[in-house]
């Protein structure tokens, strides 16, 4: 046995497995404070929370060659201005309500969750919620009555009625609305927003 | 031994005893992590029995959207069924781990009062859980839901305190497993065993934050779920495979620890940060898509590694084993994992495509395969080890009794798993190109691909595989429950190589 060449040896794979994993881990936490640095709420890629006061659109980009969001003047939420922290509140309390309501064991947010309903990363574009006039009423009154409202495109799929209160049913608009904002490196693909008619 | 079991008139005043009987098993052919192992065993096939059960009430639900409407919703099934898998994979980790470890540290187990003490706080933990789940089901929009309801977050849904309990308990079986080994004595396998559960544990951690910026909250989701299943666990079934080959084919140490290293070090080389494939969408800077795409590419070379190793190892012994069935179930772990994990991973995982399957079916068929593959197979290989010692060491080699059910339990479940993964890869492969090529990935793109002919055919075969799938483990249960049972040849003798 003590003609193992060294390629072939224990010790040496002992040694690469040892400097392999510390060397890789090492570099994921460099790209990690970097990412959370450039990711961080009010960055250019995850814009701030009181964004939900601005007209949001999502585009291609000819230059850059994907799909970008697109941010534009005033758009009020619910006909209100929302402070900094306002806006943090209720993107809060939305995004409290997409978890206590289990909302990812059927939708996607971000692509991430089931498959049983619709991708939510851009919801608050759809087409689905017909005119922008009519986008923030809509969606109200789904949230708090789905079975009621039903929108289930010919597939017999209901969404529950999850007992979604007004205020809940506000911050998870909110947080649709803010959540269509973020920077997905042109994720989804080909979309169609709701302000293309307007055009 | 299980000669003399046939003499033992079962007392009826302990149920435990009736069910050793009943089941021709004998707690005094194992050793005390043993005892603790066969525990972990059985709460690792109930929480298997629900992962099938919720998954098939799920499937329906795709077929039938008012089965159940408003009672147990798509959300609640398909919620059990993740986590019931999560959690009988990690009993069988753990099972696995407790079983190895005496005979492995050559000295007894160091705490065990506080395993068996903890075996039985996280089995109460889980059924609360459960039970909450399926009776509750959610909450309003604040902490409260969070902590003591649901935590709403795919795979690592239980809410904080279980969280917390869960900290505990692994801290516990940490220190089973270290004050054992550092009693006793260290070896390549427990070295990289030790490690890989400090990971596995601090990892956990990661996912116990609330964020509202949902970037940030995914980012972290990731490296929980990323991090256990293409990184850590990976590592942990190259362990317990070093551990089988060694133990039922008589593999020599020094080539299954050289093996391990190797593999450690492509496992970890390629898939920690391949974590980067899931960074493609979520808001994360552009590098992620460079970095993700290259080394996640890279992440079946250690699969192919495993398959080489356990063929190789088991041709050269002519496939002379103690023990047919777990050594079936090992060669199906080694080309499950390869598949499932590797070949279906890789498939989507480049950025180019991936734009297009993120989000689909597609992950789902990858999800079936790769978990099954990689993460099943191993665990029942394991069972039957675990059983045939617990009967007493028999024979379970060529020619035992009613060797037919472990045969037909393998083909179902592989043939039922094969055969969903594939529906849903047409399925997958149908919303890519119709939602996402061509319907812009709008909710109508959504719609217009789900009520698509092939959709929906894809989702009924899915539900017949899943019940193919499902007789495959009521066999298996059966299987295990008789197997050896009534045997009287001892196991076959392996000599290990030097």
């Amino acid at each position: 046995m003590s003609e193992t060449p060294l390629w072939a040896s224990e010790s040496f794979w002992k040694k690469m497995a040892v400097w392999v994993t510390a060397g890789s881990f090492l570099i994921l936490v460099i790209l990690t404070f970097d990412t959370l640095k450039q990711t961080s709420a009010g960055g250019e890629r995850v814009p701030a929370y009181s964004v939900i006061n601005k007209k949001i659109d999502y585009q291609f980009d000819e230059e850059l060659n994907k799909f970008m969001p697109v941010i534009g003047g005033e758009e009020l939420l619910f006909g209100k201005v929302f402070s900094e922290e306002e806006a943090e509140q209720l993107v809060t309390l939305g995004k409290k309500t997409t978890q206590a309501k289990n909302c990812m064991n059927c939708h996607t947010l971000l692509g991430n969750g089931a498959y049983y309903a619709p991708d939510l990363t851009k919801a608050w574009l759809d087409q689905g919620w017909l005119t922008v006039d009519l986008r923030e009423e809509q969606m109200l009154k789904f949230l708090m009555d789905p079975e009621k409202n039903a929108r289930t495109f010919g597939t017999g799929r209901k969404m529950p009625n999850l007992d979604i209160t007004e205020a809940e049913a506000k911050g998870v608009v909110a947080f649709l609305k803010w959540m269509s904002s973020i920077d997905t490196n042109g994720f989804p693909y080909n979309f169609t927003t709701i302000y293309a008619e307007d055009d | 031994m299980s000669a003399n079991i046939e003499t033992v008139k079962p007392s009826l005043q302990d149920r435990l005893k009736t069910f050793h009987d009943w089941a021709g098993v004998d707690d005094s052919t194992l050793n005390d992590g043993q005892k603790l192992a066969v525990k972990y065993f059985m709460g690792a096939v109930i929480l298997f029995i629900f992962q099938i059960l919720f998954g098939l009430l799920a499937a329906a639900q795709f077929i039938a959207p008012g089965f159940l409407y408003d009672i147990l919703d798509f959300s609640v099934n398909r919620m059990v069924h993740i986590n019931a898998m999560i959690l009988w994979m990690l009993y069988g980790f753990i099972g696995c781990t407790y079983w190895l470890l005496e005979d492995e540290s050559g000295t007894e187990i160091a705490g065990l009062k506080f395993g068996i003490i903890g075996f039985w706080v996280l089995s109460a933990a889980i059924a609360v859980v459960v039970l909450v789940y399926l009776l509750v089901q959610t909450g309003a929009g604040n902490d409260t839901t969070l902590w003591l309801i649901n935590e709403g977050r795919e795979y690592i849904e239980a809410p904080r305190w279980a969280d917390i309990g869960i900290v505990v308990v692994m801290l516990i079986f940490f220190y089973n497993v270290v004050m054992t080994f550092s009693k006793g004595k260290w070896s390549g396998i427990s070295g990289v065993l030790t490690l890989d559960l400090v990971a596995l544990a601090g990892l956990y951690v990661a996912g116990m934050f609330y964020m509202t910026n949902i970037t940030h909250e995914q980012f972290w989701w990731w490296w929980v779920i990323h991090l256990w299943v293409e990184a850590t666990w990976e590592v942990l079934v190259g362990v317990i495979m070093a551990w089988s080959l060694m133990t039922i084919l008589g593999v020599s140490r020094k080539i299954v620890t050289t093996w391990l290293y190797i593999e450690v070090a492509l496992m970890f080389g390629s898939g920690i940060l391949g974590l980067g494939h899931h960074y493609f969408w979520i808001g994360t800077p552009e590098y992620w898509l460079t970095i993700g795409g290259f080394f996640s590419a890279l992440e079946p070379i250690p699969l192919v590694a495993m398959v080489v190793h356990a063929v190789y190892d088991s041709g050269e012994r002519g496939f002379k084993n103690m023990n047919h069935p777990a050594m079936a179930w090992l060669i199906a772990h080694a080309f499950g994992n390869f598949f499932g994990a590797g070949v279906w991973g890789f498939m989507h995982t480049l950025p180019q495509i991936n734009l297009y399957t993120h989000g689909t079916q597609w992950s789902a068929s990858h999800g079936h395969l790769a978990f099954f593959g990689a993460y099943a197979t191993i665990n029942i290989a394991f069972f039957y080890i675990a059983i045939q010692h617990w009967r007493g060491n028999v024979w379970m080699g060529a020619g035992s009794q009613n060797d037919w059910r472990w045969k037909w339990a393998l083909a179902l479940l592989n043939i039922g798993v094969l055969g969903m993964t594939i529906a849903l890869l047409i399925a997958g492969y149908e919303q890519s190109f119709l939602e996402r090529a061509i319907g812009g990935s709008t909710w109508y793109g959504y719609f217009a691909a789900q009520t698509h002919p092939s959709f929906i055919s894809s989702m009924n075969w899915r539900m017949f595989f899943g019940w193919v799938t499902a007789a495959g483990l009521g066999l298996l249960v059966w299987d295990l429950l008789t197997i050896g049972k009534g045997e009287t040849r001892k196991a076959e003798v392996i000599i290990r190589s030097e």
